[in-house]
């Protein structure tokens, strides 16, 4: 046993903080430690950045234009960026959409759209839940019809994240109605340009529009745009899901967050001294850290699991179930932290580049906010409870 | 022992209920919320005809009511709609001040504001008071006939419409109070909305001069009565919360009865039913801790603020959790702006930033409790 990284994975680490230090604008990692929201130009900026660097497909084979990194890399990389604020990538294209097609795509859609994802000319989201298809995704009811070259999409999506900067959306559809419900999808490309795509954005709780409705009226797409064989789409989007699910355990988000929150503490003053002398306050801390120390090592655990070819299972379950309970743990203790500043809300003064003035201290804007924008993460990329049916079943065997 | 309203104050609640619920729907709230001074005028009126100021206040005054349960059943009400007219920063803390320290010409103020001709709301707390009512930096300096105030008082609720303000200040008497005039020379206003759809103010006091008769309880010391007013203000938060508690219960319960997944009713799901009976049982419990803090308003001093820390930290955690959990089974659609939970949860986590939060209540909670055991050793 050893619980210390090795000289190569110290000095690679090392590496990726000097790159961090060169090129991760001030400007740019200040509003993601601030909570704002961040433009399309903010990803688009930070995407080309790492792509120059060769570091922004870092779980993709070399063949394609990845790093080819272990699953240690992986982990040491995705801390790094959080630690120093960096913006996370848009997973649509690059971790979800991607291995897709690598493993089940042709070689056609392999050669025109992989490079596509790397440089940024296409945008991706994700259309799989619909109104009534939420957990129970399987009972989606969009139907793509085949009609000679083309088939005939009807149907609506919802819930889809940035799908308003998006060019293109991957789908789940059904084309076959007659079979069991996992049965008849198809796994199909859409170009949102196409006649007929409607996209309508949903305000949140907390002021921000990153979702939105997709909408699809007799819309064209060509046959050339499914993915693998007609009706084999859930075969799929499950693997697509065990991808989603990397970095599930989000420590470097918890890390950095805790982080924040604790300074913060030392600006806010209780009593007439620094928030974090006050014991209760600071024994909340303490213990959403205990929590967080336990949970990178079963991180840990799980990744060198994974380094050593075992395919993440049900584990991946119990990393998002802690891991998102330990964020809106820290989310919450922000939001107290900052007292009665947690109540003003200027929606305009989150938004990237805005000259809205917030009110109190800079960093109290967002506190709110971000407590109720994150109460998603238990909710959306399979709900907690649904990771706890999965858990029961899976690895209890209930 | 007996657990129901008077006749009277059921009476109230009720015309209070159907008056919200045919003219306080969702529309007149957030025409309300997007109002610049964040409150309609008429539903305002409404409100002082129907009593409902009124009974905030004691018979001495001109009111009818000014009891701990006649501050909840009304403020009960307002929570199940989420209103977000500014009555708790009108009526409640600033009402009681003037009632319990004012001079005659002070006291008369009392009756306009029954009348909703005018609101006025205490100011008391500044950026780095957190909740503490007597860790006030605004100055109060004597000059000849009167006093100058210099400094800030921050997040005023109901700031934004008030007519006249209630100020904290620290000068050589010590902790003193003042009505000050909302628009008088040097009073700035800076105003907001809040994340629940209440509107406040930060208010910067520049050289606000003010004669000696704005002194509010010229004689008295004020830091008791602050704490009075204080808990009057917390009856009203927990009552509000108990409403919007029961009212995102009910949303939520009907939304398990009618949302399939898997081809059955999400509250079929054993998992689920029981997580909404721990809402339940918890919303019985913060009701509970309700009726202790109404029922000890006018309790000796340490037994009331026992109870006003005890609700105010009993009702912040059940809030907390009927918040989380009701917008987590409703999945996506309890996390949209559209859709009306999302007011209520809302509105029960930022009542916990009011009159101080769940561990600001336990520490003093504690702070009372151990000095009862040491009486109790020694
Ligand atoms: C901010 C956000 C972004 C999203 N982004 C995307 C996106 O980009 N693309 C996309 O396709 N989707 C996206 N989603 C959708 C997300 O995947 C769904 O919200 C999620 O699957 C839950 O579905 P639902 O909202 O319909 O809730 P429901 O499925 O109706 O669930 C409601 C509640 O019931 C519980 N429940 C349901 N079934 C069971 C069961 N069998 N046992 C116990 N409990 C159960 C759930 O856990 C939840 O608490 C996003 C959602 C959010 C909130």
């Amino acid at each position: 046993m050893d619980l210390n990284y090795s000289a190569d994975e110290l000095a690679f680490r090392d590496e990726v903080r000097a790159f961090l230090n060169e090129n991760l604008s001030p400007t740019l990692s200040e509003k993601v430690r601030l909570g704002k929201r961040l433009s399309k130009t903010d990803h688009e900026e930070w995407h080309a950045t790492l792509n120059k660097r060769g570091w922004l497909a870092i779980n993709w084979p070399v063949e394609h234009g990845g790093t080819g990194w272990n699953a240690v890399y992986r982990h040491i990389f995705e801390e790094e960026l959080c630690l120093a604020h960096a913006p996370r990538t848009v997973p649509f294209g690059l971790s979800m959409l991607a291995p897709v097609l690598m493993k089940f795509g042709s070689k056609a859609q392999q050669d025109y759209f992989l490079p596509r994802i790397l440089d940024g000319t296409d945008w991706w989201c994700q259309g799989y839940s619909e109104p009534q298809a939420g957990s129970d995704l399987a009972s989606l009811k969009t139907r793509a019809v085949r009609d000679g070259d083309h088939y005939v999409v009807n149907g609506q999506k919802t819930w889809t994240t940035l799908g308003q900067h998006a060019d293109w959306i991957f789908c789940l559809v059904r084309t076959d109605a007659e079979v069991k419900a996992q049965e008849g999808i198809s796994f199909l490309l859409i170009d949102m340009k196409m006649p007929g795509v409607t996209v309508r954005p949903i305000t949140l709780i907390d002021g921000g529009q990153e979702v939105n409705e997709v909408f699809f009226e007799d819309v064209r797409v060509p046959v050339a745009n499914l993915v693998g064989e007609e009706n084999k789409g859930w075969t799929y989007a499950k693997y697509l899901l065990t991808h989603e699910r990397t970095n599930i355990a989000g420590v470097g988000f918890s890390t950095a967050g805790l982080a924040h929150l604790k300074e913060i503490c030392t600006k806010q003053m209780s009593g007439g001294k620094p928030l974090l002398e006050n014991p209760y306050f600071a024994g909340r801390i303490a213990q959403i850290e205990i929590d967080l120390m336990a949970m990178a090592t079963t991180n840990l655990r799980m990744i060198a699991k994974a380094a050593a070819g075992q395919a993440p299972g049900a584990e991946s379950s119990m990393l998002k179930i802690k891991g998102t309970e330990i964020r809106q743990a820290i989310n919450d203790l922000t939001r107290r932290a900052v007292g009665r500043y947690a109540m003003p809300f200027v929606s305009e003064a989150l938004d990237s580049g805005a000259n809205a003035q917030g009110v109190g201290p800079d960093y109290a804007c967002a506190a709110s906010p971000g407590y109720f924008n994150n109460r998603k993460l238990s909710i959306f990329g399979g709900s907690n409870e649904i990771q706890r049916n999965i858990i029961s079943k899976a690895i209890l065997g209930l | 022992m007996d657990f129901n309203h008077s006749e009277e104050r059921r009476m109230l609640q009720e015309t209070l209920h159907r008056y919200l619920s045919d003219n306080y729907d969702s529309e007149q709230r957030s025409a309300s919320v997007s109002q610049g001074q964040g409150y309609s005028e008429k539903v305002w009126s409404d409100f002082a005809e129907l009593g409902v100021i009124g009974v905030l206040f004691a018979e001495a005054d001109g009111g009818f009511g000014g009891g701990g349960f006649d501050i909840a059943v009304v403020f009960e009400e307002l929570g199940r709609v989420a209103c977000v007219e500014p009555l708790m920063a009108s009526g409640v803390m600033a009402g009681h001040l003037l009632s319990a320290l004012g001079n005659d010409e002070q006291k008369a103020l009392i009756e306009e504001v029954i009348a909703g001709d005018l609101k006025i709301v205490s100011a008391l707390e500044e950026p780095q008071s957190r909740y503490d009512l007597d860790a006030v930096e605004t100055m109060a300096e004597r000059i000849d006939d009167g006093y100058r105030l210099n400094g800030t008082k921050s997040v005023v609720i109901g700031g934004p419409s008030a007519d006249k303000l209630i100020v904290s200040a620290r000068g050589e008497e010590g902790l003193l109070l003042f009505v000050v005039d909302a628009d008088a020379a040097g009073v700035e206003r800076y105003s907001y909305p809040n994340l629940d759809g209440y509107h406040a103010s930060d208010i910067a006091l520049v050289n606000v001069e003010v004669p000696a008769s704005a002194r509010l309880g010229a004689s008295q010391v004020v830091l008791p009565i602050l704490e009075a007013a204080r808990a009057a203000g917390v009856v009203a938060l927990c009552a509000e919360a108990v409403g919007a508690m029961e009212a995102a219960k009910d949303l939520t319960v009907e939304y398990l009865r009618v949302r399939t997944q898997f081809g059955r009713a999400l509250g079929k799901f054993q998992a689920l039913q029981h997580r909404m009976s721990t809402v339940l049982i918890e919303i019985e419990q913060a009701r509970s801790a309700l009726i202790n803090v109404a029922g000890h308003l006018s309790a000796e001093p340490s037994l009331r603020d026992k109870h006003v820390s005890a609700a105010k930290n009993l009702i912040g955690r059940v809030a907390q959790l009927v918040c989380e959990e009701t917008i987590q089974l409703h999945g996506g659609i309890g996390m949209t702006e559209e859709y009306a939970l999302g007011h209520y949860a809302k509105r029960l986590m930022m009542i916990d930033h009011q009159l101080g939060d769940v561990d600001y209540h336990l520490e003093r909670f504690v702070g009372v409790m151990q000095t009862e055991a040491v009486r109790e050793i020694s």
